[in-house]
């Protein structure tokens, strides 16, 4: 990369990235809540949000089908970061010490470290899961194309899917708020040096090559 | 339709326990296949009491009119021909809800108190709290719930329950000439099809029986067959109905578990935060070169 940054801090996101992703987390935050309120009963009053409980239903769906979409740009701007390398086994091997902030000696992390990586592939598996299950169980329009047993099956399947990705975006939304200085990232765009070096130190030797210090 | 004159002793989608207090009878239809003639009655008589007209259709080779249950059509003779005892038989079955013991639509219903249990056993749909979801459809082992295609809710016999609330008995009762409709306390009802069985084995029929199918706790709308062993040469009427086990685990045990997993996720993240605490990037950092 041949972007010049500034002393200070590093650009990670570009205006219309940060965008995507906000576009994707907003439907998708609606989506989780809509689909637990009908998930189970405990959760049923999420449906006031939406405009009571036929309007989640009728909603749902199509949000989906915008988060789908909006997601898809994102995971193809983002794929090719995505690979587990053998550095990654080995970070994947230390996670007790990441979690317990001790990084001393943790192989070099490159533009995405391997949770963010495993994650990225487990969205990518449980979304296109949703959306197909998602059709088959979709009423009034596509479910009386599919033998019922079909649906059962894509029922069950949408809310293992569903239950997945939520406990994987907790953890993400976690992560977020307990590495400081991440938020920035796709806020305002850009992360300090200090946290690039600290937290992905291959990826921060990558976009600053070429710089004269 | 809901009815405080019945008590209401299962509700979906509802945690904790309905009244259960008070006893009722419990009721049953009792259909005696062999004894009918097909003429329909009780299909007209279903749409006269609840208010509903079906669409005039076309014919498609059979006496089943229309072709299958609809909105509008919550009952339905269905015809079939087949040769058994080295004759042909001419079989006809009146479709609709069996009122299960243990609904399978009700389970499936996300939707609390869209769709309740009553003492009596009937179990009944309150399509003002339904949202159109139609999980209620993939629940049950029987294809009886239909959407309709005017507000996106779903409708099936009600066993009459605004009638039977007030004493009287079901419509379609009421409208068959030949008694192979009765009503009744489940206990006589089956008692009555015994009777019914025994007087047909006597004719030849060894193979006759009462069609109460265990697999859903029994059912509160019931059969008399000629040919019990064979439940699948009345339309398909399944041998062993049971909840799919697909819907018994995604409405089972997977839910409150994963409920609870999606919870407990979230306050691990907390407790992270006040234990270990958040990752800083200290900035003297900046002054260190790499
Ligand atoms: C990708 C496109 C998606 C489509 C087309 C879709 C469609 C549906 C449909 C049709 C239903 C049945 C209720 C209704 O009709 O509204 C449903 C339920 C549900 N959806 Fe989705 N959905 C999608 C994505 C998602 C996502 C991303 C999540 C999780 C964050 C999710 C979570 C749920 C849950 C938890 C339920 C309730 C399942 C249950 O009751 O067991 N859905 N979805
Ligand atoms: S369609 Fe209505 S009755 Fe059937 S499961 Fe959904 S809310 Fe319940
Ligand atoms: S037959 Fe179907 S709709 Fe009727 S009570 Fe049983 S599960 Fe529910």
């Amino acid at each position: 990369m041949t972007t010049r940054h500034s002393p200070r801090s590093i650009d990670r996101y570009s205006p219309s990235e940060r965008l995507n992703h906000w576009i994707t987390a907003i439907t998708f935050l609606m989506l989780a809540f809509s689909g637990l309120a009908l998930f189970h009963p405990s959760m049923f009053w999420f449906t006031q949000v939406f405009g009571g409980p036929t309007w989640t239903r009728i909603l749902h769906p199509y949000i989906g089908v915008v988060m789908f979409v909006s997601f898809s740009l994102l995971a193809f701007k983002f794929w090719r970061h995505n690979f587990l390398t053998r550095n990654d086994i080995v970070w994947l091997r230390r996670i007790g010490d990441v979690v317990r902030n001790r990084e001393e000696g943790l192989p070099e992390v490159d533009r995405y470290n391997a949770g963010q990586k495993l994650l990225f592939w487990t969205m990518i598996g449980t979304i296109s899961l949703l959306l197909l299950t998602g059709i088959v169980i979709w009423r009034p329009w596509f479910a009386h194309y599919f033998p019922i047993d079909i649906v059962r099956l894509a029922l069950l399947l949408h809310a293992v899917c569903a239950f997945v990705i939520i406990c994987g975006i907790i953890v993400h939304i976690y992560a977020a708020i307990w590495i400081k200085g991440t938020l920035g990232a796709m806020v305002r765009g850009t992360v300090t040096r200090a946290w690039a070096r600290k937290h992905h130190p291959g990826w921060y030797k990558q976009v600053t090559e070429g710089e004269k210090h | 339709m809901a009815l405080q004159s019945l008590d209401i002793v299962r509700r979906s989608a509802t945690t904790t326990p309905s009244p259960q207090q008070r006893q009722t009878t419990e009721v049953a239809k009792l259909i005696d296949v062999t004894k009918c003639i097909g003429c329909k009655a009780c299909q007209s008589a279903c749409m006269e009491w609840n208010d509903l007209r079906e669409e005039v259709g076309i014919n498609e080779g059979s006496y089943t009119n229309p072709h299958d249950l609809t909105a509008n059509s919550w009952t339905l003779m269905r015809f079939a021909e087949t040769e058994e005892n080295g004759t042909l038989e001419w079989l006809i079955r009146k479709d609709g809800c069996m009122h299960c013991a243990d609904p399978g639509c009700l389970k499936a219903c996300p939707s609390p108190g869209a769709i309740i249990q009553y003492a009596n056993g009937i179990v009944d749909f309150h399509e003002e709290n339904c949202i159109g979801c139609g999980y209620c459809i993939a629940g049950c082992p029987f294809d009886i719930p239909r959407l309709s295609e005017k507000d996106s809710k779903v409708y099936k016999c009600t066993l009459c329950s605004d009638r039977v609330a007030v004493g009287l008995e079901p419509a379609c009762i009421k409208a068959c000439p030949t008694q192979a409709l009765v009503f009744g306390s489940k206990e006589d009802m089956i008692e009555h099809a015994n009777e019914r069985i025994a007087d047909l084995k006597e004719r030849g029929f060894e193979n006759a029986g009462l069609y109460d199918p265990p697999g859903v706790g029994g059912t509160h709308v019931m059969y008399v067959l000629h040919h019990a062993d064979k439940p699948e040469l009345y339309n398909d009427l399944p041998k062993d109905p049971v909840i799919s086990p697909t819907v018994g685990l995604w409405k089972g045990i997977f839910k409150p578990l994963a409920t609870a997993a999606i919870f407990f996720t979230a306050l691990a993240g907390f407790f992270h935060y006040v234990t270990v605490g958040p990752n800083e990037t200290e900035e003297e950092d900046e002054e260190k070169k790499p």
